[in-house]
């Protein structure tokens, strides 16, 4: 049976579902639950979490596993770590992406090391939820989408879903998985709806899906950008072209497959990411195509992202900031040599 | 647990006491105003509101130049305010206007005006401790008898960089002044539960600075506390922790529906604990100043207010072209 679900609710269910399966699956962060120790709320939740993704798991499992932390990224980061490699299989959400900042090191020279280094004898079996994404007037400090940070880190897998089936289905996969891997929800994306079947089951890590078929442009679009390109495709179908709008769905490990076969039917490849351009995972999926699809183009590749800036608060600005899908169909036409007009 | 102070025979002069009052009342009335315009969906983004805590900020800047500087959090309108931020630029900046003090591009939560000492709020917890070192390291450096103040919430204190920040203020002898705003939740979480320490000013005998602790809705004695505090750090002695005991009449953010707090708490911080109040009755009761002259920068403070919130209306958006600006390399 499937039903509509939200983005959040289909989050949500998911750490349901695998606390029901398995005791050692525990849920750690700021406010996730909220009001410990408040007399009048017991096992209720203040908030479950700063946007409502955690709300009701406290009253279903209670203060022991669903812990509220204090403001100390690092300390309950690290804790996550050595408690996955020691029994546990913690979900550990960092309320933004962006506080990051406050716990790099428990990710990048703990956790993702640890499997590696001590010669496959340790596992950690973590899940880093995290929010992330324009468009919220969050500001610079609240808005990044930092999964090429991680990507960039050999040991972490990281998800970044568009829809809310793929959210349920990855999420559960995630916290399956033996290795750390860092789970990014657009916070612009909570409320969007979709289908999501009842009951439990995972999606594969490493599979990308292709969102709409299309043999004139390949176009690959992470996260909430998926939208963008499928908005963008129906303004270009009506013209006759037709693009692939192809989403990864985790960016490591990465299904260079799929980008390459569908570049091949193609010969064109436009990346659309809404993080910054450098260093980026458009410019590295544009490498991977200059390296393993180049006789496969017909074009030069094209990246659409963010400019190369902190997100600006005042919403006109950051309305320039995100790729539209205006954009998408202009480089796409000029890709293909074709009159501009829609 | 070292007891809460309160003020004792605190000798303001009248211009001080109407300065004081003046930017009280400013804080309560702007935070206010904030409060009314999100809830009618006319401000963007998140907004934390200062309104219940003005006595810290203010019993605090109350000693410090344009040059001193203060470091500030997620929560800082209060301390812009009492830093002596241009109502109408911080106003503009919560709306997103060209006009704003960051041009629109910093919003509510990183309000900052670097002539005056304002190093910007922060939308990391725990971020102002390295910086209120780093500035005060600038001021010892440069032989100025500057000093930084560092405001903070009973959430940061449990941060690394709390500890990291004190000891290198404490090794260095820097001229901070670390103010700690226990207002009792950090976000939905009480700091009883989220702190070790029965008092953030426990603290400080780990790093062998002196720690005081102080009712924060009496801004007679924040005043006193920082007095000493600041001169201490401008004569070279190193920094000082001062915990100040105080409220939060909203939420951690507007939207936040508070399930957490009681009923009556929440009724007595705004009646018989509330810090404007108290302050004006002392005013009054002292004969620091006349009903008259109080009502008088009551009404002022509202038709300020009041042109904040018309020029940031009437203040356009950027352009399009300050988004590549401010930048060092545009792609």
């Amino acid at each position: 049976m499937t039903r509509k679900l939200s983005m959040s609710g289909a989050i949500n269910e998911a750490m349901k579902l695998a606390m029901r399966k398995d005791e050692n699956v525990i849920l750690m962060g700021e406010d996730v639950a909220g009001g410990a120790q408040v007399d009048h709320l017991q096992d209720e939740d203040a908030w479950g979490g700063v946007l409502g993704v955690t709300k009701g798991l406290v009253q279903e499992f209670g203060r022991e596993r669903i812990l509220d932390t204090p403001i100390t990224e690092a300390g309950y980061m690290g804790a996550a770590m050595a408690a996955a490699s020691t029994g546990l299989r913690p979900i550990a959400e960092l309320m933004f992406n962006d506080f990051i900042g406050s716990c790099l090191d428990e990710v990048l020279n703990q956790g993702a090391k640890f499997r590696y280094m001590f010669g496959g004898k340790a596992q950690v079996p973590v899940t880093i939820r995290t929010m992330h994404g324009a468009g919220f007037r969050a500001a610079a400090q609240h808005s990044q989408s930092l999964y090429a940070l991680f990507t960039a880190i050999p040991g972490v897998k990281v998800v970044v879903p568009s829809t809310p089936y793929e959210a349920k289905g990855l999420l559960l996969a995630a916290i399956e998985d033996n290795d750390p891997v860092i789970f990014f929800e657009d916070k612009t994306l909570y409320n969007m709806t979709g289908d999501v079947p009842e009951g439990y089951y995972t999606i594969p890590i490493g599979k990308a899906d292709i969102k709409r078929e299309g043999s004139d442009v390949t176009v690959v679009a992470i996260g909430k950008q998926v939208h963008t390109a499928l908005e963008a495709a129906e303004q270009l179908s009506q013209k006759g072209i037709e693009i692939e709008v192809v989403d990864p769905r985790s960016l490591s490990p990465l299904d260079e497959e799929a980008i390459l076969s569908s570049v091949e039917k193609t010969n064109r490849l436009i990346v659309i990411d809404e993080a910054n351009p450098r260093c980026s995972i458009a410019t590295d999926i544009a490498a991977l195509v200059a390296d393993k699809g180049f006789d496969h183009l017909d074009a030069p590749v094209k990246r659409i992202t963010a400019p190369h800036t902190p997100v600006p608060f005042s919403p006109p600005l950051e309305d320039i900031y995100l790729p539209k899908a205006e954009r998408v169909v202009k480089v796409v036409s000029e890709l293909l040599g074709t009159p501009l007009e829609v | 647990m070292k007891a809460l102070e309160s003020s004792k025979d605190v000798a303001l002069t009248k211009e001080k006491a109407q300065w004081m009052y003046q930017r009280m009342v400013e804080i309560r009335n702007f935070e206010d105003r904030v409060h009314e315009l999100f809830a009618k969906g006319i401000l963007p983004g998140f907004v934390h509101l200062y309104a219940g805590e003005e006595a810290v900020a203010v019993g605090v800047c109350a000693h410090l130049n344009d040059k001193d500087s203060i470091t500030s959090t997620h929560r800082g309108h209060g301390h812009c305010i009492a830093k002596g931020c241009d109502l109408d630029g911080m106003m503009a900046e919560i709306y997103g206007k060209v006009t704003g003090l960051c041009k629109g591009k910093g919003g509510s939560m990183h309000i900052a005006d670097f002539d005056i000492g304002m190093l910007g709020a922060n939308g990391i917890v725990g971020g102002g401790f390295p910086l209120a070192c780093g500035s005060a390291l600038t001021a010892k450096y440069k032989k100025t008898d500057n000093v930084s103040v560092c405001f903070f919430g009973d959430g940061a204190q449990n941060h690394g960089t709390f500890h990291e920040g004190i000891n290198l203020a404490a090794i260095w002898k820097l001229p901070v002044v670390f103010v700690a705003e226990n207002n009792g939740y950090a976000e939905a979480t009480p700091f009883s539960y989220a702190s070790s320490c029965k008092s953030i000013v426990d603290r400080a005998i780990a790093y062998n600075i002196p720690g005081i602790k102080v009712d924060g809705k009496d801004v007679l004695a924040v005043y006193q506390a920082a007095e000493e505090a600041v001169q201490r750090a401008r004569r070279g002695e190193g920094p000082t922790l001062i915990e100040c005991v105080t409220y939060r009449n909203y939420g951690h953010f507007e939207g936040d529906a508070q399930t957490y707090k009681g009923d009556q708490e929440k009724a007595e911080h705004k009646q018989e604990k509330d810090a404007i109040l108290l302050f004006r009755k002392h005013l009054l009761n002292e004969q620091l100043l006349a009903e008259s002259e109080v009502v008088a920068i009551e009404k002022s403070v509202e038709a300020a207010v009041d042109q904040a919130v018309k020029f940031s209306e009437e203040s356009p958006y950027p352009n399009a072209s300050e988004l590549l600006t401010d930048v060092y390399v545009s792609y």
